[in-house]
């Protein structure tokens, strides 16, 4: 197919690079610097779409982020993505897109039938209409809606393309390179500041690239490439293009999102797709310019209807002709802009002009050309269903209120303009009230609220002069206060063609008898008649018929359906605008692709992975590994094809009869040194802590002032004024701040500094009744007897070299010791341990047994120290000094936690010594009583005794302390089980505790 | 996303920070005999101000420092930030 639209010689796009692509499984071709759309427009393609309610045809209304209809998903590389405007995305070798929202196809769509009983379909008809029969709602009206009513399809396959995320600072971000963008950007720049000039599209300029207009003896185009050249060469300044910044937060934060490889027909290896932007600006500076509105009229959503900057934008830029027998319909000059470039190239234009003579050097301009101008006159209703074919039009009168004879004249399309409106969003994100301006009938920012500046049309501002002037000196006076450098930059010679004044008119009525569509939001099908019916049925408040309506609430945020929205409901409630109010403007101001949000925070990105020192012996020797927090650790070592139940079974009974290693490197570990660390430690325990002696080392509990258990752990005393701490592996970081807290603003009196050593030393558990035999093999130059290195505690060693230090704490109720040494020697001791322990025939184990082994001898830990949990409840009201206050102390005389009947922890055994019981299982005392039973407590770790050869588990219950003996149920109701048990002591193993002495 | 001014690091993102509530909050001393109501006022209750707020960050991937902040808690403007030493005034 030929690019029969094509203009030769006109527009911004390489021809010399011919580019083929597939739109609707179709070959078309375009060029280099084309969007999907321009390169559509050429070929003559208007029809890409079927709209949200009414399945009517949809084309082309704007040229860029504003665009209601043209979605498309797109097909790149072997992916895609939905909800694309073809707009906004450039043209590559190779790119296909598809319709949506339409099926079985754009041409013949079956959902086009709401079209025909629209009388069905008026406002709020998803919440009325669904309503009756209820029945109806699963089996005929979900399905049809999902099935007709979706917009794109979002890809389920994994995502391979890349997305990043970057931090920056700046004395000024500017949002928009048009005149006021560059013109402040420049004279910021040259005055020393630091600045980011963000652009959304993928050239620099803005109105510049498509407006007659003359900057000190250049073509506007000419001067923003000049300013353009010189600023990307300064080092202070950063110019991004494809660039879209869509989020104003707190403290004057904002992001972008940049489009780095969208535009390419594949990312080049190691560049991202996207790359979102956090950036922190001094000052911002808002020149996003303004967007045109529509004017209302009857099937103005017919493919052809668009905004006349748009047509505008497609000739100059694209060298591409909307139509070829153009009907212009304007309010104001800008119409006229339109017409110009139309007759200049051979195309003659008839424009309709809503105004009765207006007087400006534009309109005498048209004249000259020989334009057919028709003032008083607006279209009334296009005509034609897949594409505008004519329009009927009328002479109107003076007060707007009576039309004249319709007639109908040939058009192929009908170029709209209505005035402008100030794009706001940015403003009105940073909190700023925006305030009306009557005489552009349209909202602009207000007071500031954050340090934010709104130049130019975004403003409200639509001369290129006072535009300029403006943004050179706001651009200075900005800087200078940033940089106190104080260098102007000479303003130029700008010449501009003046326009006349706007016509406030923006709606057609309706020719007596006919009742045509009139749309306000063409994405989310909402018209005149939608807005009448939400406020008769009593709707006043704009939010609500906002919501009620669904006007503005599609994908392009009513860019160009907002402000002819609140003209209507005003008109109806006889009220002023800005007495009736805009809706909030919320982030993102544009779609952004869930990709850029996340970034690199994507599977085992999403958080950081932490290793111990050991760890590659551990993968060398078939471990396989669990997520505990962020650590990566050892579950089991599999031997064969053994199962994780036989696996740690294996380990934890060669722990109880020789000697088992267990990695506990990730142990929370706390240096506390200072004269007053014996104080701190007796405030944040709640047993006594000032007379441990050095060497020696003590199981803590800590509260938080409720009186729950925060942690438990042993600190060791290392020198008179030097203690070791050990957090559990899920509290190390809470229990940093809780001590950081107390010592920082609660005690500031106390002398003590605290840090983190969790990294700076590898820890090995050496546990089994042979642990003291491999121990002194280990260090043969200590004496490590019971009597030289008792339970609980610490000498310090040399282990072939290196130094370490051995506690002789248990975790496992087995005699038991653990090794520290420095991080980097984590590997050697690991090795050392092993390779000395042969003979006694070690192995390694890990969190399974480590669980096993602590559940059976009933050491409380994190499953039952759960945040909920008083020290009673675990069996810990032993540690609890009557002497001396500490955290939470006062909390403990709560009513509930002194209750007789107070629950506690114990041991669990079925009856059959053969079922597992499933963790988190409530226990019952009848497993018929009708529901909801009474529940005595729940399980809270089980295990495979290795001891008994049965299964154990721990629960809280209620009454615990009377419980031991009884016969109860256990119910887990996810797993279908019902479960007969005993009720035992918690301590299943070694009650007395005289293996750990021995 | 906040910006926050440490003492002791200057301006840093509010993503360095972790929240500690109402930094008027006083710790009965240890030991003092101290009514129910007067612990369950220091442990649980809590104005929940609309406005101007004390309240206490701790600057946890900078310094480790707690430090305290005025904040308005509806508009987030940040008034003051103070050492934990310092008293609030
Ligand atoms: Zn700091």
């Amino acid at each position: 197919m030929t690019q029969s639209f094509r203009l030769e010689n006109v527009g911004l796009i390489n021809r010399n690079k011919k580019l083929s692509f597939k739109f609707n499984g179709k070959v078309y071709y375009g060029y280099e610097g084309d969007t999907l759309a321009s390169a559509l427009i050429a070929n003559g393609v208007h029809l890409v779409g079927r709209s949200f309610k009414y399945h009517r045809p949809r084309g082309f209304f704007g040229a860029g982020v504003d665009e209601p209809y043209a979605i498309v998903q797109l097909y790149r590389n072997g992916e895609t993505e939905p909800n694309i405007k073809a707009t906004e995305q450039e043209l590559f070798e190779g790119l296909e897109a598809t319709s949506v929202n339409c099926w079985p196809s754009v041409n013949f769509d079956i959902g086009a039938i709401n079209n025909f009983l629209k009388i069905f379909l008026p406002a709020g008809f998803y919440y009325k209409t669904f309503m009756w029969p209820k029945s109806f709602w699963f089996k005929v009206y979900e399905p049809f809606i999902r099935k007709a009513a979706g917009l794109g399809v979002a890809s389920i396959k994994h995502d391979k393309e890349r997305y990043e995320h970057k931090y920056e600072y700046c004395d000024l971000l500017i949002t928009g390179s048009g005149p006021s963008g560059l013109a402040s950007a420049y004279s910021a720049a040259k005055n020393g500041a630091r600045v980011i000039l963000a652009e959304d599209k993928s050239r620099f300029g803005g109105t510049l690239l498509t407006s007659e207009v003359n900057i000190g003896n250049q073509s506007g185009k000419e001067w923003a490439e000049s300013i353009i050249s010189e600023l990307k060469e300064m080092p202070n300044v950063t110019v991004k293009n494809r660039s879209q910044v869509f989020g104003y937060y707190d403290h004057n934060m904002l992001v972008m999102s940049e489009r780095i490889s969208d535009h390419l027909p594949k990312t080049k290896k190691f560049h991202p797709k996207q790359r979102l932007w956090y950036i922190r600006a001094k000052e911002v500076l808002i020149s996003s310019g303004s967007i045109e509105r529509p004017i209302v009229f009857g099937n103005n959503d017919t493919p052809g209807v668009m905004l006349s900057s748009a047509a505008k934008e497609y000739l100059k830029v694209y060298g591409v002709l909307v139509g070829k027998n153009p009907l212009i319909f304007t309010n104001n000059d800008s119409g006229y802009e339109t017409a110009i470039e139309f007759q200049k190239n051979g195309i003659n234009p008839i424009i309709l002009d809503t105004r009765k003579d207006p007087k400006s050097e534009i309109v005498d301009e048209a004249k000259n050309l020989g334009i057919n101008i028709k003032f008083s006159y607006v279209v009334v209703a296009a005509q034609g269903y897949k594409k505008v074919k004519s329009a009927d039009i009328a002479k109107i009168s003076e007060d707007k209120d009576q039309l004249g004879t319709v007639e109908n004249i040939k058009c192929d399309c009908i170029c709209v303009s209505g005035f402008w409106t100030p794009t706001i969003h940015l403003a009105s994100q940073s909190g700023n009230k925006t305030k009306f301006k009557e005489d552009i009938d349209a909202f602009v920012p207000g007071k500031s609220k954050q340090n934010e500046t709104t130049l130019g049309a975004a403003n409200g501002t639509y001369t290129l002069e006072e535009t300029l002037k403006n943004s050179f000196e706001t651009g200075h006076k900005l800087s200078k206060e940033i940089t106190k450098k104080d260098n102007k930059i000479s303003f130029p010679n700008v010449i501009e063609k003046k326009s006349a004044v706007h016509d406030k008119f923006w709606c057609v009525p309706l020719p007596k008898g006919k009742n045509y569509k009139r749309f306000l939001d063409f994405q989310n099908d909402v018209a005149v008649s939608d807005i009448e019916i939400a406020l008769k049925e009593g709707y006043r408040s704009i939010e609500h018929v906002k919501r009620y309506t669904t006007l503005g609430m599609a994908t392009d945020q009513g860019k160009t359906s907002n402000l002819n929205g609140l003209q209507l409901v005003s008109k109806i409630e006889n009220k002023v605008v800005p007495a009736v109010g805009h809706t909030t403007f919320r982030p993102p101001y544009s779609p952004v692709s869930i990709g850029a949000i996340v970034g690199r925070e994507v599977g085992k990105h999403s958080k950081p992975t932490r290793k111990s020192p050991m760890h590659s012996w551990h993968e060398k020797n078939n471990a396989v590994f669990v997520d505990a927090g962020v650590w990566l650790r050892p579950r089991y070592y599999k031997q064969g094809n053994e199962s994780l139940f036989e696996g740690s079974k294996r380990e934890a009974k060669n722990v109880r009869t020789n000697v088992g290693v267990c990695d506990v490197t990730t142990l929370g570990k706390i240096d506390i040194k200072g004269p007053d660390a014996a104080e701190l430690l007796n405030r944040v325990y709640t047993n006594a802590w000032l007379k441990l002696p050095v060497g020696k080392a003590r199981y803590g509990v800590m509260l938080r002032e409720d009186g729950i258990v925060m942690d438990d752990g042993t600190t060791t005393r290392i020198s008179e004024n030097h203690y070791h701490m050990t957090t559990t592996t899920a509290q190390a970081a809470n229990v940093l701040s809780h001590l950081e807290y107390y010592l920082q603003l609660v005690w500031p009196e106390l002398n003590v500094n605290v840090v983190s050593t969790t990294e700076q030393w590898a820890g090995a558990a050496i546990a089994g009744p042979k642990s003291r035999e491999l121990l002194q093999k280990l260090f043969p130059k200590s004496d490590v007897s019971n009597e030289a290195l008792p339970f609980m505690g610490y000498m310090e060693g040399d282990l072939f070299g290196v130094k370490a230090r051995i506690f002789r704490i248990s975790f496992s109720g087995e005699l038991a010791f653990e090794v520290n040494v420095e991080s980097d020697n984590g590997n050697f001791m690991w090795e050392k341990i092993m390779e000395v322990g042969q003979e006694f025939k070690i192995q390694p184990y890990g969190t399974e047994a480590l669980s096993t082994l602590r559940i059976e001898m009933g050491h409380v830990a994190g499953s039952e120290l759960d945040g909920r949990t008083i020290p009673y409840d675990n069996s810990l009201e032993g540690l609890l000094s009557k002497k001396k206050d500490f955290i939470g102390k006062r909390s403990l005389n709560r009513e509930a936690f002194t209750a007789e009947d107070r629950q506690k922890v114990v041991g669990v055994v079925p009856l059959d010594k053969k079922t597992s019981i499933p963790e988190g299982s409530h226990l019952v005392k009848d497993s018929n009583a009708p529901l909801p039973n009474p529940k005595l407590g729940y399980i809270s770790a089980s295990c495979w005794s290795v001891e008994h050869d049965n299964p154990f588990s721990l629960a809280i219950v209620k009454d615990g302390k009377n419980m031991i003996g009884k016969k109860l149920f256990v119910m887990s109701p996810l797993k279908n089980k019902v479960i007969p048990v005993e009720i035992v002591s918690s301590h299943y193993v070694d009650p007395k505790g005289e293996r750990v002495r021995s | 996303m906040l910006y926050i001014k440490c003492p002791h690091c200057g301006w840093r993102s509010q993503n360095e920070f972790s929240y500690g509530g109402d930094a008027t909050v006083k710790r009965p001393e240890l030991g003092k005999e101290v009514t129910d109501q007067e612990w369950n006022d220091f442990v649980y209750n809590r104005k929940s101000l609309r406005g101007k707020h004390w309240e206490l960050w701790q600057h946890l991937s900078g310094c480790r420092q707690w430090i305290k902040v005025e904040r308005d808690t509806a508009t987030h403007e940040i008034f003051n930030t103070l050492k934990a030493s310092e008293e609030i005034s």
